[in-house]
């Protein structure tokens, strides 16, 4: 039941995100779909109680695997699929936080909050470039 | 045969192609991609480009040489035209379109400014908030705090944009407005978690995609980039947290 909800509620709100960003029409189904994948790769591995910034990394690197197949198939940049993809990892609401405590004169939680909403946009950011590599490598060698 | 493009043309539809994909959201790296492989597709061989998220500076080397920078002042998030964009380059890659062709087809892109209307993307922001609540383990009996939140905070930073051209006012009252409805919403009963109803509802708000593309910037050694586009991050982060702070200094609720 639960795994219903966020699946749905994920699907909705990347899809949301997508119209926020102005993305052509056509597109915002497989926005929905990227961002659910994703998220449900995170939500299962903080369910099992593996590591945050692990979870993110893995979740990263297939949400822009699966963004990279669909720019090829619809000819649109990755950037659409993959942002709507990525904005439910984010660490948005960490950082958030971490200026919320700055600005309540809590530096000492702040900057907890803030190492981690770093390191968390690291993780994103490595599997990014790490499924980038990859497909790179991999349309090398077919030629 | 028509006479060959001249470098400036080359360089004015190279620079226009990077303007309006870094308008619009376009990353770093890929907008000086773009623009080399045009400048290429176009016979140029060798061509410099250096992109920030504040201006580009495209150089055409050779006897012929050009070098010219353009400014980049405002910067959202529009990622059709983008795509859109991205197709011409593709055909002009092909080869179906010659410099000038592509600088009108080019223009008249840069002057659409097709959106989904506000009420659409309020109602997107609205949607997104409550699904964040609940993503975020927040129960179903704050979805309708987070909804009207979320909705309201995204045309209150629309409509003070559009009043002072200063973004970081503009997000300041807008989370200003989206704490203060959900203390209004805790107070009267109506919500129970102040702390899941205002992160579902700044979601639309915060930078995460900033944060992330700069630090994919420092990774791909784009210095410039990254470190701007993290401070902006910061800028944004910190007028959403001070917004929210400051409703929260007032009605010392729940936590704080």
């Amino acid at each position: 039941m639960e795994m219903l909800e966020q699946l749905i509620t994920s699907f909705i709100s990347t899809s949301a995100f997508g119209i926020i960003f102005n993305v052509p029409r056509r597109t915002l189904v497989q926005c929905g779909f990227v961002g659910m994948v994703g998220w449900m790769l995170y939500f299962s591995f903080q369910k099992a109680s593996v590591d945050p910034i692990l979870a993110t990394l893995i979740a990263a690197f297939v949400v822009t695997i699966v963004s990279q197949f669909f720019a090829k198939m619809y000819k649109t940049p990755v950037i659409v699929f993959s942002v709507s993809g990525i904005i439910p990892l984010v660490p948005g609401g960490l950082a958030y936080d971490a200026m919320r405590n700055v600005v309540q004169n809590h530096y000492d939680v702040a900057v907890q909050l803030a190492a981690k909403a770093f390191l968390l946009s690291g993780a994103i950011a490595i599997g990014l470039v790490f499924s980038e590599v990859i497909h790179v490598l991999v349309r090398r060698s077919r030629t | 045969m028509p006479p060959a493009a001249t470098n400036y043309e080359i360089a004015q539809v190279c620079l226009l192609v990077g303007k309006i994909m870094l308008e619009n959201g376009g990353e770093t790296y890929r907008v000086e991609d773009t623009m080399s492989h045009i400048a290429e597709a176009f016979g140029i061989a060798n061509s410099h480009s250096f992109v920030t998220p504040t201006g580009i500076i495209f150089s055409i080397d050779g006897p012929e040489q050009t070098t010219r920078l353009i400014r980049i002042s405002s910067r959202s998030t529009d990622l059709r035209k983008v795509t859109v964009v991205n197709a011409v380059s593709r055909r002009i890659s092909q080869g179906e379109l010659t410099p000038n062709e592509a600088y009108a087809l080019l223009e008249s892109i840069q002057a659409d400014q097709r959106r989904y209307p506000l009420w659409v993307q309020m109602l997107a922001a609205a949607i997104a908030s409550g699904c964040f609540l609940i993503m975020f383990q927040g129960a179903w009996s704050d979805f309708l705090p987070a909804f009207v939140a979320g909705g309201l905070g995204t045309f209150a930073l629309a409509y003070f944009h559009r009043l002072v051209p200063i973004k970081f006012f503009a997000e300041f009252l807008a989370s200003l407005l989206i704490g203060f409805i959900a203390y209004l919403s805790v107070k009267t009963g109506f919500g129970h978690n102040l702390d899941t109803i205002i992160i579902g509802s700044v979601m639309p708000l915060v930078p995460g995609l900033l944060i992330t593309n700069a630090v994919r910037d420092l990774m791909a050694g784009h210095f410039v980039s990254g470190v701007s586009k993290g401070a902006e991050a910061f800028l944004t982060a910190f007028a959403i947290g001070a917004g929210v702070a400051f409703v929260l200094t007032f009605y010392p609720g729940k936590g704080f």
